[in-house]
């Protein structure tokens, strides 16, 4: 127990205070070790098990969702009770990821529907599919990335930013041409657009200082976090966040070689921005969360040119700067197992979605360890029971096997997910993996 | 169809193989220049559609393909349609009714537009009625269009109880016992498919068009 602020703590308490500091610290060093003993290939002491929640904590703990994303306070609270409930190895970066509606909102944010923002309040929040960057934009924004940014897409994608497409042209500014290009900064547009930029960006550093806030507390009573950056395949940054889906598959027909320079450029923009994320928040644990691999996107042929010859430089240039990429391969990626192999052992966490895991394990278990995956339907709608079954096959089948497995859910907790398969999912793990 | 000239059978090959450029530049040549017959034109893309789907379901072709099929065979069609002068019954017969949606609550359209997509090809009539469908909605839509066949899709887990809703409000109507309902989407199982009552379920388009051909007893 803490001593009142102010107040003079008495010798007991002090000594209560160091021993539950040290308790905390040893047992965030346990859970930690098994997660790097998994990476690292070796056999933890028992199966490690994730709590990857996002608007489940609304059910868990009886709100909506749209309280859950405009409650920074209620996120911690209600993510706390979760953790010290079911006491996962590791925990995702609850108040980040869910309470974002103040930021969205002081952002204006374009690419999302969330609630009150056009769902309904018991609805997560989902992404708009568009196309943020026209098929003809790709000179432009391979000639001058920054300028494309401040000119076009950031005022396409974010309210905030509208006005800032009145920016000066920088590149040439010189001696007394410089300073005459200083008039823009008074143009009321650009003004309005720079103050509501910075209302945001207190707002989201707001939103940064409760997850590290969180995050150390739960340190503290012993539970590390599973990650707190992420990253991004370079072909689904254009595709998601540029192009579009229909755009991007139009492109590798109509646009190749423009967009396989675009996804070589990609990939240092997105080492630059993960490294910078890491240095915040220390984690060296990297989300990549995989949208276009899976077997029935694109052909063998087509994955090997577009999509995994920029992922695998990601991969390596995160494993350089000594961090650890998990990427959560959604769908079903069993035919690109054999390829995904290419990288180096003993450096990655492979998240599996619907590729069956022992098939996974068979193809990969000497070179990455492996995360996942109790299937969405089966937490949803299947009983405790079946839920026990499922994490015992995982066991048994990969586990008990070599597979160094950290359970979790296919992509984290289904939002509809009821409380007691969650249990069953994580006495299921102590059960039968130590 | 009747049997190709072999300009013809190279506005096949073209559109079937990806060319799309030399494929666009044939059909504007054969249609304006040629004073070629728009319903043939679009015969012949309907022959190339089909060459398209095969390669699909046979796993040489992805959805990188069929969008770009798709797209082709809009722009061809927009030069042919207003060339058309009397509606004389050109377009084959469908084989039946499909109305297709996503459920209520879900917004992701990706998977449905693909599958609509390859149903127009393989020869069925199918209404897309969006995405974010209530129930009540789907009734209206039944009642006015009379499908044989109704999809729901969906890519979110809130889909699976949008389905059901969906399916016991069809149920409700009295209008279960005339049709057959698939489901779809990226997480969709055998767990849904009991949980929500359709009667089968489907992750790719061609597990859609295999399903819809075995109701109306073709092929797939």
């Amino acid at each position: 127990m803490s001593a009142p602020q102010g107040a003079v703590p008495t010798p007991q308490a002090a000594a209560a205070d160091a021993a539950a500091a040290a308790a905390g610290k040893a047992a965030y060093d346990v859970r930690w070790q098994r997660i790097m003993d998994c990476v690292a290939l070796k056999q933890p002491d028992r199966m490690p098990v994730s709590l990857f929640a996002t608007f489940w904590l609304a059910k868990y703990g009886g709100i909506t969702n749209r309280q859950l994303m405009y409650d920074y306070a209620k996120v911690r609270e209600i993510g706390e009770r979760a953790i010290l409930e079911f006491e996962p190895d590791v925990h995702s970066p609850m108040v980040l990821q869910i309470a974002v509606g103040p930021s969205l909102d002081a952002a204006d944010f374009k690419q999302l529907k969330w609630p009150g923002h056009g769902v309904g309040d018991t609805q997560p929040y989902q992404y708009l599919d568009r196309e943020y960057m026209m098929a003809d934009e790709y000179d432009e924004f391979l000639s001058d990335p920054t300028g494309f940014y401040l000119s076009k897409y950031l005022p396409r994608v974010a309210g905030a930013f509208e006005g800032l497409d009145e920016l000066p042209y920088l590149p040439g500014l010189h001696y007394f041409r410089l300073l005459s290009g200083l008039i823009p900064f008074t143009n009321p547009r650009i003004l309005a657009s720079l103050q509501r930029v910075i209302k945001a960006g207190e707002e989201v550093k707001r939103l940064n200082d409760y997850q590290l806030d969180f995050a150390n507390h739960m340190k503290a009573l012993g539970f590390p976090g599973g990650y707190a950056s992420t990253a991004i395949a370079p072909y689904d940054l254009i595709a998601d966040y540029f192009r579009g889906a229909t755009g991007m598959m139009k492109d590798l027909f109509r646009n190749k070689d423009k967009l396989l320079q675009l996804l070589d450029k990609a990939v240092s923009f997105v080492l630059r921005q993960t490294v910078a994320s890491y240095r915040q928040w220390k984690n060296p644990i990297i989300f990549i969360p995989v949208h276009w691999a899976p077997d029935r996107f694109m052909s063998h042929q087509q994955f090997m040119t577009f999509w995994w010859p920029s992922f695998r430089k990601l991969v390596t240039g995160l494993i350089d700067e000594g961090l650890i990429p998990m990427p959560l391969w959604e769908a079903d990626c069993t035919k690109r197992l054999e390829a995904i192999r290419d990288v180096p052992a003993g450096k990655c966490i492979y998240w599996f979605e619907r590729t069956d895991m022992v098939k996974a394990f068979e193809v990969l278990g000497d070179v990455v360890a492996l995360r996942g995956n109790l299937s969405p339907s089966l937490l949803t709608t299947g009983t405790p029971d079946d839920v026990d079954a499922a994490v015992r096959h995982l066991a048994e089948n990969v586990f008990h096997k070599g597979g160094k497995l950290i359970l979790d859910a296919a992509f984290g907790l289904p939002d509809e997910t009821p409380v007691e398969n969650v249990r069953a999912m994580f006495t299921a793990a102590r059960k039968y993996a130590g | 169809m009747s049997e190709m000239t072999e300009q013809e059978r190279r506005l096949v090959t073209l559109l079937a193989d990806m060319n799309e450029d030399e494929a666009f530049a044939l059909a504007k040549s054969m249609l304006l220049e040629q004073g070629a017959d728009p319903l043939r034109v679009l015969e012949l893309c309907r022959n190339a559609m089909d060459i398209v789907g095969k390669r699909f379901a046979e796993g040489e072709y992805f959805l990188p393909e069929l969008v770009l099929a798709g797209e082709m065979l809009d722009n061809i069609g927009k030069i042919a349609k207003p060339l058309i002068k009397t509606d004389t019954g050109g377009e084959p017969k469908k084989l039946c009714k499909v109305l297709i949606g996503t459920v209520q609550g879900d917004l992701h359209d990706i998977g449905k537009n693909i599958v609509t997509f390859m149903l127009d090809i393989n020869g069925f009539e199918v209404k897309d009625i969006g995405v974010d469908v209530p129930a009540e909605t789907f009734i209206d839509e039944i009642n006015a269009f009379a499908p044989d066949i109704v999809g729901l899709s969906g890519f979110l887990t809130l889909a699976f109880d949008s389905m059901k809703e969906t399916i016991e409000a069809i149920q409700t109507a009295g209008l279960r016992e005339k049709m057959k309902i698939m489901i779809g989407g990226g997480q969709i199982d055998e767990n849904v498919r009991t949980y929500t009552g359709a009667d089968a379920f489907g992750t790719n388009a061609m597990d859609a068009v295999s399903l819809c051909k075995g109701w109306v007893g073709v092929a797939a």
